[in-house]
């Protein structure tokens, strides 16, 4: 079961100034939405895309079915541009 | 000024001292001295106050940003400023005790420059011998400590053909990601042009390998390719997003430039952080409002559609190729003086061997 890190060189950054989350990378600095905030906040190195896909479902009232493929390809899309490892 | 973004990216200049002297350095080439350049506590004051005006990525660079004795308080001086910090630097004189140093003040990332793939030519380009040598066991210890690693290959006619060892010494090195910059005809790249600038061919192999290797889903490593801009039709947006959009520089001295080649933009007056706050800077100097937007621009740019994507090219080009820097970048096919980049273009096909010139440290 795949877990997501964050390697190092990636972080996740409190914005104040635009009020908003933003992953940064090397030479990167994507500005979360809401649903990419709440997937990365739950990165920790621990809990794996389908645990994370549940926890989002649960917290959201929506159906894992909907939620996993959000999160699966989010992640996976941030894997490929190496700002996530699956381990 | 609520419709002028802030700025995500700072591009700091701690030295123009660095070891190396290679052909293509995108310092100016009036350097500013070592006895003029910024102490640790302007630095980190400036640090701060680029921080709370939206900066998030702050880039280490130089010359040789290894050379300021105060490298680690200035990278933690950054992190305690909440920037995502990044040094760019050739490797020389980063011992091991230094790059612990680094690491504990919190660096986020380093990027390593390569000249080539050997010593032979990397020595030759970068004008120091056995520093090669040095910079392979330099990217040994980074990758020891674990360390986030860009290999930046910086590419042009002597050794352009060797990309493809070059993008499996980044995957040798340990490096997530890679970029490959061709020279950028600025200072001394210009002054070198004649040697530096690749063939047509030479451009066009050197894409289809990076095309190949983005392509192959084995490919681990991050590809980011920056293609010389004179083969181009149209110009390279400047900045991104249009100059005073996404990021500023700042030269050893407290100098504050709108991008690392506008030391040549002698009309204008950059103003320094010691005696103007970075905020005022960015949102109120003439130096920083001079292109923003298109009143300035001239035709055929002011009535193009695309003037969105590239607003008007850059505008350091149009100056040292035109001597009108408000002109539309001569890249652009629809450029009047297009033919003066054709002409550069064609006297590179049939150049032979060309000398170079080494660019020069100041004391
Ligand atoms: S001389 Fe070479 S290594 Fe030194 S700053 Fe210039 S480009 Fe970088
Ligand atoms: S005319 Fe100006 S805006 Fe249009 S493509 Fe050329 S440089 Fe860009």
């Amino acid at each position: 079961m795949s877990v997501p890190v964050l390697p190092r060189g990636v972080r996740l950054h409190d914005d104040r100034v635009r009020n908003c989350k933003v992953l940064l990378g090397p030479e990167r600095a994507l500005i979360l939405d809401e649903s990419g905030t709440a997937i990365l906040s739950a990165v920790d190195g621990a809990r794996s895309i389908e645990q994370i896909a549940a926890d989002l479902a649960q917290r959201y009232s929506a159906p894992l079915e909907a939620v996993r493929p959000d999160v699966t390809n989010f992640l996976a899309d941030l894997a490929k541009r190496r700002l996530v490892d699956l381990v | 000024m609520s419709d002028i973004p802030a700025p995500f990216a700072l591009l700091a200049e701690l030295t123009h001292r660095c070891p190396l002297s290679c052909p293509y350095c995108s310092n100016p080439l009036e350097m500013v001295r070592g006895a003029q350049e910024l102490p640790t506590e302007i630095w980190a004051d400036v640090f701060a106050q680029a921080a709370s005006l939206g900066v998030l990525q702050l880039h280490l660079s130089g010359g040789e940003p290894a050379a300021r004795r105060d490298l680690p308080e200035l990278v933690a001086a950054a992190r305690a400023a909440g920037l995502y910090v990044n040094l760019i630097t050739s490797g020389i004189g980063l011992t091991p005790a230094r790059l612990d140093a680094l690491e504990a003040a919190g660096l986020d990332h380093v990027q390593l420059s390569l000249q080539g793939v050997n010593a032979q030519s990397a020595d030759k380009i970068g004008g120091y011998k056995g520093g090669f040598e040095r910079k392979m066991s330099v990217a040994g210890l980074i990758a020891e400590r674990g360390l986030a690693l860009t290999i930046n290959a910086v590419m042009h006619r002597t050794n352009l053909d060797d990309l493809p060892r070059m993008i499996e010494m980044a995957r040798e090195l340990g490096a997530r990601r890679i970029e490959i910059a061709c020279v950028q005809f600025y200072g001394w790249a210009l002054k070198n042009r004649a040697a530096l600038q690749p063939s047509r061919a030479q451009v066009d192999q050197a894409k289809a390998i990076v095309a190949a290797a983005r392509a192959d889903p084995a490919e681990r490593l991050v590809i980011d390719f920056v293609p010389p801009d004179y083969y181009a039709d149209y110009p390279k947006a400047c900045m991104g997003g249009g100059w005073g959009s996404t990021g500023l520089n700042i030269a050893p001295d407290g100098t504050v430039l709108p991008c690392h080649a506008a030391q040549t933009m002698t009309h204008l007056q950059f103003p320094n952080v010691q005696t103007m706050p970075l905020r005022e800077i960015w949102y109120g100097s003439a130096a920083f409002n001079a292109y923003r937007g298109d009143d300035w621009m001239p035709e055929p740019c002011r009535s193009c559609p695309r003037k969105a994507v590239d607003h008007g090219g850059c505008r350091c080009q149009a100056l040292a190729l035109t001597g009108d820097a408000a002109a539309t970048d001569p890249v652009c096919r629809k450029s009047p003086d297009r033919a003066k980049v054709d002409a550069l273009l064609a006297e590179g096909e049939s150049a032979t061997e060309a000398e170079w010139t080494y660019r020069m440290s100041p004391v």
